[in-house]
């Protein structure tokens, strides 16, 4: 398996699209997070997050705020780089000039999984960074005291981080194998993550009792409710307490396991055409 | 024994198609050996079985001796359906992610990049390569194991014609070399050109294998004399009716050549002017739309 974990390194750090992605991610976490709030204390101006005040955005927060974008936007981001990693070997049809070189599906398909979760790291660990930078700026700027979270917060943050990140990388290489493609299962992927779960969340759940239950057991939402347990803020898309941060993580980890599982399972079994 | 290629009853099945059926196959060492058949009569299929890329429905393959499982493709290298590789890296960081695989080292690629005579590109991007180039790339990620066994399908497929003497070329190279190469294809005049031994697949089915000397049928000889009625009867007595058959003008004659002489005397000391005797061979490409005819024949 390290021999198809090294080429799959070298694929994904070649690829423009990863350094693409991972560009937007830090974008849409500064501006979101930082940008957008200290704009609106600057400039003393009333909005939908006037309740985020200055000190929601100083280091001591740092946990909270880096892990608020996983359950949603970020989190589908990562699965966009789980469908590429994956799906581009159906897209290139370059599934056959890997396999005939004589791995198994299985190593290579581990070897895929195993980057994914590196990258799902070095993601976490980067928005863990810029976000740092960014509340150090602003604490400087707003002559704030710079207090860090404990060492053990952020290491459960990174972790609940690299959880819920790699959950939705696993997410995006099962609906590459289960599509055979790039485009319908990035497609489907961002219309659950950003359509469908919003809605069950906003609309059929406060009406519907079984919804409400459901919800507890559906991946997005336990995303959610761990990055509620370590801070995130509450006005956050796709962030809520539904269920309690330990149960969020193992419902999380669950999800993480079943779906590289049946990714696995689906390519073992099928035809490379 | 160990036979680089060797099927017993393989099959693949799709639903009600039956794209391969019960196919036997032995390519043996050291020979090139030419897969032959038309468009969408299951060489790619057997290829991809062959491989492990496909499942088949029955039957079983060994290749190296090895049935399928982890390691059954050490040794063998392969080029299936066109090369296809990531556009965003070089062709040199191409066959580097490839050779990864293959557990080779990054040494091995300067000699492959070499052989197929890519050196001077290996660094242009893949997305830029010629189809020429793009299929001299797979050729050199199937080399980069060394193989005993080389598996080439349609190697020559949308190449110019200098691209296509090339391959060949280099086909012939490597068999040389005392590799075992499987080439598929559905160009007569190619595996005549190149290949020691033809299976010819037509519907799924193999309908016939052996040398082109073999799948030709037995040589003969052809004359052109007059009168021709007279010929024809003389010929008859000479050597048999049945093998004696009137085509376009002239006698077709199932007999040796080295019995022109004899034949010729004996013609025109019976009074028959004979204005050409030569040898006869079966057109291969005859022979070929023959068996191609039979076999889609036997499936319907």
């Amino acid at each position: 398996m390290s021999r198809s974990f090294s080429a799959e390194l070298v694929k994904l750090v070649r690829r423009p699209a990863t350094w693409l992605l991972l560009g937007i991610t830090l974008a849409l976490s500064l501006i979101f997070t930082y940008l957008f709030p200290y704009a609106g204390v600057a400039g003393e101006a009333a909005g939908p997050n006037t309740d985020r005040a200055l000190p929601a955005m100083l280091p001591d927060h740092l946990v909270g705020n880096s892990l608020g974008g996983l359950p949603v936007f970020l989190g589908a981001i990562l699965l966009i780089l789980g469908v590429l990693t994956v799906g581009g070997e159906y897209a290139w049809g370059t599934w056959k000039t890997v396999l005939t070189q004589g791995p198994t599906r299985l190593q290579v398909y581990a070897g895929k999984l195993l980057v994914l979760a590196v990258a799902a790291l070095a993601v976490v660990l980067a928005v863990f960074a810029v976000g740092a930078v960014a509340a150090a700026l602003i604490a400087s700027a707003e002559a704030q005291p710079v207090r860090w979270p404990a060492a053990t917060d952020l290491v459960t943050g990174v972790g609940a981080g690299w959880l819920i990140a790699t959950m939705w990388a696993m997410l995006g290489a099962v609906l590459a194998v289960a599509l055979r493609a790039v485009a319908l299962p990035v497609g489907l992927g961002l219309v659950w993550m950003l359509a469908v779960q919003n809605l069950l969340a906003a609309i059929a759940a406060p009406l519907v009792d079984w919804v409400a239950t459901a919800q507890e057991g559906l991946p997005g939402p336990n995303a959610g409710a761990l990055a509620a347990a370590l801070g995130a803020p509450g006005d956050t898309p796709g962030v809520a307490a539904v269920v309690g941060g330990g149960q969020a993580a193992l419902v999380v980890a669950a999800y993480l396991v079943v779906f590289a599982s049946a990714g696995a399972a689906l390519l073992r079994r099928r035809d490379i055409d | 024994m160990n036979l680089p290629v060797q099927t017993e009853g393989l099959s693949k099945r799709y639903g009600g198609l039956t794209a391969v059926r019960n196919l036997d196959l032995t390519v043996r060492a050291g020979e090139v050996y030419g897969f032959l058949g038309p468009n969408g009569a299951g060489k790619t299929t057997t290829l991809r079985m062959l491989l492990g890329l496909v499942r088949p429905s029955a039957g079983s393959v060994r290749l190296l001796g090895r049935t399928p499982g982890a390691g059954r493709l050490t040794g063998v290298g392969a080029l299936i359906e066109g090369p296809a590789f990531y556009p965003y890296l070089s062709g040199w960081d191409n066959l580097r992610v490839t050779a990864r695989y293959a557990g080779v080292g990054a040494d091995r690629i300067a000699t492959v990049l070499d052989l197929v005579d890519l050196t001077g590109r290996a660094g242009d991007r893949y997305a830029g390569y010629s189809l020429g180039m793009k299929q001299r790339l797979g050729v050199a990620a199937a080399l980069l194991k060394d193989p005993r066994l080389l598996i080439l399908d349609e190697p020559t497929n949308g190449l110019d014609p200098a691209g296509m003497a090339d391959m060949r070329t280099l086909i012939r190279r490597l068999g040389a070399a005392g590799r075992t190469v499987l080439v598929s294809s559905h160009l007569l005049g190619e595996v005549e050109q190149v290949c020691d031994r033809i299976g010819v697949i037509a519907g799924g089915r193999m309908v016939a294998e052996g040398s082109v000397t073999e799948l030709r049928g037995s040589a003969g000889l052809r004359v052109l004399a007059d009168p021709l009625d007279e010929a024809t009867a003389r010929a008859r007595e000479l050597v048999g009716v049945d093998r004696v058959r009137v085509v376009d003008g002239g006698l077709d004659l199932a007999v040796e050549p080295d019995r022109a002489a004899w034949l010729n005397a004996e013609l025109v000391g019976a009074g028959v002017a004979v204005r050409e005797l030569r040898p006869r061979e079966r057109d291969l490409e005859q022979v070929f739309f023959e068996l191609v005819e039979r076999g889609t024949a036997d499936v319907a």
